[in-house]
């Protein structure tokens, strides 16, 4: 018993595509845009997935075509205001990296690398580390 | 028992306030917790030494099997009776030992003395190894004292690493150990042990455990480290206490385990190995503790053999040298720590004559000494003569010859370092360290001297040890020259001769060894523990260094590409049957879907942020479209409502950053990389749309939903789950919301922004709190902006329209009960009509609409959704039902409400509330707020 169609699953794998393949960016907005597209593609897929379609599923007494099933529509409806909150969450972080650092960029965090040479430097420069933090943050105001 | 783990827990806990008023009393307050517990033991005794035990339980997870069973049998009685007997002596010398930190560490010597007291009484391996790490952990602590020194930190840790790994080795045998014999009860294991190639296996896990604790080579490079600690804990941890952990839970699973093929060859070699080279290694310290500490390790290597054994004879003296121990060993650390005390040296080379200024304490250690020697008529002697009797005659054994001869020189190294120890403590002439050193309180001297007369009182009175250890020992059947009784006069037997002999070469190498001092060295463990650690560290930074590449594309790109090929690979590999799909549902959707797909694959090329925005929105409503073609008009709304609000919110944001984003510098592999991990997920996630869907085979549950919609008074089936059946997921739901939008206000707050303000307060950085200025005009709105930026015929519009609005909002939140509608599309509408207002007037004119303050709005309709919630407990209900009530107002006639309306009204409030929240963060605050271009304008004249 399929409840999805081939042309709503093809619309699915294309938003997720689309969604990962922005969300692979370094731009922090091409990123919410990711989000919001992959936001778009899990409500549709928990909708299309979840139950067949049909009938909205309000009882007003003629009971002649199938309804549709409507646990996934209350589950993705959720989905929905919640991917609403998030992604205003999301434009926040991105216009806050902008204030704080000139651009919206996801750039590599230097703090990871700086573990993974910890040894080296520790044996080069014996003194206390002062510049830990600076290079991340304000480096390009 | 478990009020006895109770008192120790609570006085522990108490203790440091006690200190502040008591001060050094504390001590004797302390002690009393373990003196009551050798009472109570004794009082129990009677029937514990006639062969039966005293059991309690606690059930703690039943159905896991987790029970908290304690039980005291001989051998629990005798740890129990060391434990806590040299537990109060200890805590009473402290009184007089401890200069600083008084409350902290009495706490911690309780504490420990608490798990110690449960790890002997546990019958439960689970439980046994729950004490066992707490143990572990009081040792650390302990241990590492105030950590001011790096020293202290070091010993500690090694401590913990070392018995803690030996720990979990152990925990892994005693799960093969339980689940082999079905049981994880001691007792029950002891009455019918398990057999096979796992108990083997388990077997030789618990043993490594059992070592790590009770400091056996090579793992007992941590006990001599340890020696940092303070006296009092080296004492009763690592003489009386802990340490005898190891050995314990030998002699707890011997008379199970012995016959089990590693065991016997694994106690024999380890245990005399460690005893002769231990022994040998004291023959070179000069430090008394590091004396005393490796001493220790030799006895213990002694013990693990004979309790390990498996025999009558070997477990007697054991149980004997056991106790003997715990009495000398603990007697010669104190002293020591009278010494260190007084002159404020341990060592050899610079204590000289110290008996002629403290010949009572000198007494009181040579008395301990020759327990530990072994001279008669001491408890010492007396183990001894078990010990090489044991050997010597043992049967069952296997090479018992070869061992004795083991024992025989383990023995008289023993001796000679007995004899180091208190020539190198007592000896010799009175120099000017010993000479100033003040005497020692008798009360400091008093527990030493009872622990020494210990060895002498039971010595003597070796009936009533005997009664103590043939309790115990009597579970291995008797050897052939019938059982072995313990006496300190057994006739001119060989035995005699070889405890003679041990005497004479131990005073033959004290005399040889004495004009140097030095004995060959041996390579040392302490070497092997620091390069495991240093490689350890090593691997970590260079695992780190090839994982932690801190680039999140690249993170995401691993994450993606495992889901690709792990869960795919699955999906691929089951190849189940995406059955037959029809192509389309209704013939509308292959439009939309092309005008979804793109929309989408403009965003992917946008390169201004807002036609990203509105080509995103594109998509959402090409979605919402969908949502109305399949029979989901309440999701339908819902979208097109949120569309349009993450559209104005994020347009909100955006107005203040460059229109253009940069797309950031990145190779042609990388972007084909990433282009073919999204494509690879997309394909994944088309598969298993449609083989899930196909793959389904129970009815869906929502058929009941429609059948019991009409308990919900309820004819919108959707609205319906989301107030009623799965109101619980509302609720947690709408609190993330609100979550959110306090995130989304903190966020754009640029703590720059509010130091450009000095001594402004919290009012004048945040504009929306000027909502509540007084409003005058009827179109407040009016001088905040030019006349030629202004529409009065759109403002005086929106004016009219936005009761309307409202008023169409309540329709959608009251309706939503018996069609689309509800709480969220309501407040969503009502949200948008403030929207409305702000955009056309301003933002003194959404002051002027919306005089409550957003988070007020937003709390109250949380709370009254948690209220409605939590309302039917008051009436015996449980949380978030529901009932439906019948009323007669006036004019309406009869009307049913539900009681589940008022928490679609909370829904309605607190979305309503979020979008003000919002637009007062993302609007109002962005509105004035400087760019950065200002503030580095500023920053420079700064």
């Amino acid at each position: 018993m399929n409840s999805v169609d081939v042309t709503m699953a093809l619309v699915v794998g294309g938003l997720f595509t689309a969604g990962f393949h922005l969300m692979l960016q370094r731009s922090l907005m091409r990123i919410v845009f990711g989000f919001i597209l992959l936001g778009h593609g899990t409500n549709l897929l928990l909708l299309v997935v979840g139950g067949s379609p049909g009938r909205p599923p309000v009882l007003d007494g003629e009971e002649t075509a199938p309804t549709a099933d409507p646990l996934p529509q209350a589950m993705a409806l959720t989905a929905i205001v919640i991917t609403f909150g998030l992604t205003v969450f999301l434009v926040a972080l991105a216009y806050r990296s902008w204030r704080l650092s000139g651009h919206d960029e996801v750039r590599d965090d230097v703090e990871d690398r700086r573990i993974g040479t910890a040894r080296e430097r520790a044996r080069n420069e014996p003194g206390p580390e002062h510049d830990a933090h600076g290079t991340t943050n304000g480096g390009n105001r | 028992m478990l009020f006895l783990l109770a008192a120790y827990a609570g006085v522990a806990a108490a203790i440091p306030w006690w200190q502040r008023r008591l001060g050094r009393a504390v001590w004797t307050v302390a002690a009393l917790v373990p003196l009551a517990t050798v009472v109570w033991a004794s009082t129990r005794a009677a029937g514990v030494l006639d062969g039966g035990d005293y059991r309690e339980s606690l059930s703690w997870a039943p159905s896991l099997g987790l029970t908290i069973d304690l039980r005291l049998d001989a051998l629990s009685l005798l740890m129990l009776w060391i434990v806590a007997g040299v537990g109060a002596l200890v805590l009473l010398y402290c009184r007089y030992y401890v200069e600083r930190d008084t409350g902290r560490q009495a706490a911690r010597l309780l504490a420990f003395a608490g798990t110690m007291t449960g790890l002997v009484l546990a019958d439960n391996l689970l439980v046994l190894y729950v004490f066992w790490e707490l143990t572990t952990v009081a040792s650390f602590l302990l241990i590492e004292g105030r950590g001011e020194r790096q020293e202290e930190r070091r010993a500690a840790r090694q401590a913990l690493l070392v018995t803690t790994a030996g720990g979990l080795v152990m925990l892994l045998g005693f799960i093969m150990l339980g689940q082999t014999a079905g049981t994880y009860r001691v007792s029950e294991i002891l009455a019918d042990p398990p057999r096979g190639g796992t108990v083997s296996a388990a077997v030789v896990l618990v043993l490594i455990g059992a070592f790590a604790k009770s400091g056996q080579m090579p793992l007992h490079g941590w006990l001599p480290a340890a020696m940092v600690a303070p006296t009092p804990v080296s004492a009763y941890l690592h003489a009386a206490a802990m340490v005898k952990a190891g050995v314990y839970l030998v002699a707890r699973l011997a008379p199970a385990l012995a016959e089990v093929p590693p065991w016997r060859p694994m106690v024999f070699a380890v245990g005399l190995t460690t005893m002769v080279l231990a022994a040998w290694r004291a023959l070179r310290a000069t430090d008394l503790k590091l004396l005393l500490a490796y001493g220790t390790i030799s006895e213990l290597g002694l013990l693990t053999a004979l309790l390990g054994a498996g025999t009558r004879t070997a477990a007697l003296a054991g149980t004997v040298m056991l106790l003997a121990h715990a009495a000398f060993k603990a007697a010669l650390f104190l002293t020591v720590g009278i010494l260190d005390h007084q002159t404020g040296t341990r060592d050899i080379r610079e204590l000289s004559g110290a008996r002629h200024r403290m010949p009572v304490l000198c007494a009181v250690a040579v008395l301990a000494a020759a327990s530990m020697a072994g001279l008669p008529p001491l408890l010492g002697f007396v183990g001894k003569e078990a010990t090489l009797e044991a050997f010597w005659y043992g049967t069952g054994i296997g090479p018992h010859q070869l061992l004795g001869v083991a024992v025989v020189i383990g023995s008289a190294l023993t001796v000679a370092y007995a004899a180091r120890f208190v020539s190198g403590a007592f000896g010799g002439r009175p120099n000017a360290v010993v000479e100033e050193a003040e005497r020692p309180a008798p009360g400091f001297v008093a527990p030493v001297a009872v622990l020494s007369a210990a060895g002498l009182v039971l010595g003597v009175g070796y009936a009533a040890t005997s009664a103590v250890a043939t309790a115990y020992a009597d579970v291995y059947p008797p050897g052939p020259h019938g059982p072995y009784e313990l006496a300190l006069w057994h006739g001119f037997t060989p035995v005699l001769g070889l405890s003679a002999l041990t005497l004479l070469l131990g005073g033959l190498v004290h005399t040889v060894g004495r004009d140097t001092w030095t004995v060959p060295r041996l390579p040392d463990a302490q070497r092997v523990f620091d390069h495991a650690t240093a490689g350890l560290d090593r691997l970590a930074t260079v695992v780190t260094r090839h994982t932690q590449v801190g680039s999140l594309p690249v993170y995401l790109t691993v994450l993606l590409a495992t889901l690709v090929a792990v869960p795919g690979v699955a999906l691929a590999a089951a190849a189940p049957s995406p059955g037959s799909p029809p192509l389309w549902w209704s013939p509308v959707e292959p439009f939309l879907a092309v005008v979804i797909l793109a929309a989408a694959a403009a965003v992917v090329s946008a390169r201004h942020r807002l036609t990203g925005v509105l080509l995103a929105g594109a998509v959402g409503y090409g979605v919402a479209a969908v949502f109305l073609v399949r029979g989901a008009p309440d999701l339908a709304l819902t979208q097109f409502l949120v569309e349009t609000m993450t559209l104005v919110m994020v347009v909100f944001v955006l107005r203040r950053m460059p229109p253009r984003f940069g797309t950031g510098r990145t190779g042609r592999r990388a972007r084909l990389a990433r282009a073919a991990v999204a494509g690879a997920v997309g394909v994944l996630v088309t598969c298993f749309a449609l083989v899930a869907s196909a793959a389904r085979t129970a009815p869906a549950i929502s058929a009941d939903y429609a059948r019991r919609a009409a308990e919900t008074g309820a004819k919108n089936i959707v609205n319906a789950i989301i107030v009623d059946f799965r109101a619980l997921d509302t609720v947690g739901e709408i609190s993330v919301l609100l979550v959110t939008a306090i995130g989304v206000i903190s966020l754009v707050r640029v703590p720059g922004a509010e130091q450009r303000i000095p001594g402004g307060g919290s009012g004048g950085t945040f504009p929306t709190a000027h909502w509540d200025e007084p409003v005058r005009t009827w179109l407040p709105g009016a001088d905040e902006r030019s006349g030629g930026e202004r529409s009065v015929l759109l403002e005086v519009a929106t004016r009219l329209l936005f009761p309307s609005i409202l008023l169409f909002s309540l329709f959608l939140l009251f309706s939503g009960h018996y069609r689309p509608g509800g709480g969220f599309s309501g407040g969503l509408v009502a949200g948008l009509a403030f929207v409305l207002r702000y955009l056309v007037g301003g933002r003194a004119d959404l002051g002027a609409a919306a005089r409550v303050p957003a988070g007020v709005v937003a709390g109250t309709g949380l709370l009254l959704a948690a209220g409605v919630g939590l309302a039917p407990l008051a009436f015996g209900g449980v949380p978030l039902e529901s009932a439906l009530v019948t009323v007669r107002p006036p004019v309406l006639g009869t009307v049913e409400i539900a009681t589940s309306l008022f928490f679609d009204v909370g829904v309605y409030l607190l979305v309503v509330g979020v979008v003000l929240k919002l637009l007062s963060g993302v609007g109002v605050a962005l509105e004035h707020d400087g760019t950065p271009a200002d503030e580095e304008s500023e920053g420079s004249t700064r």
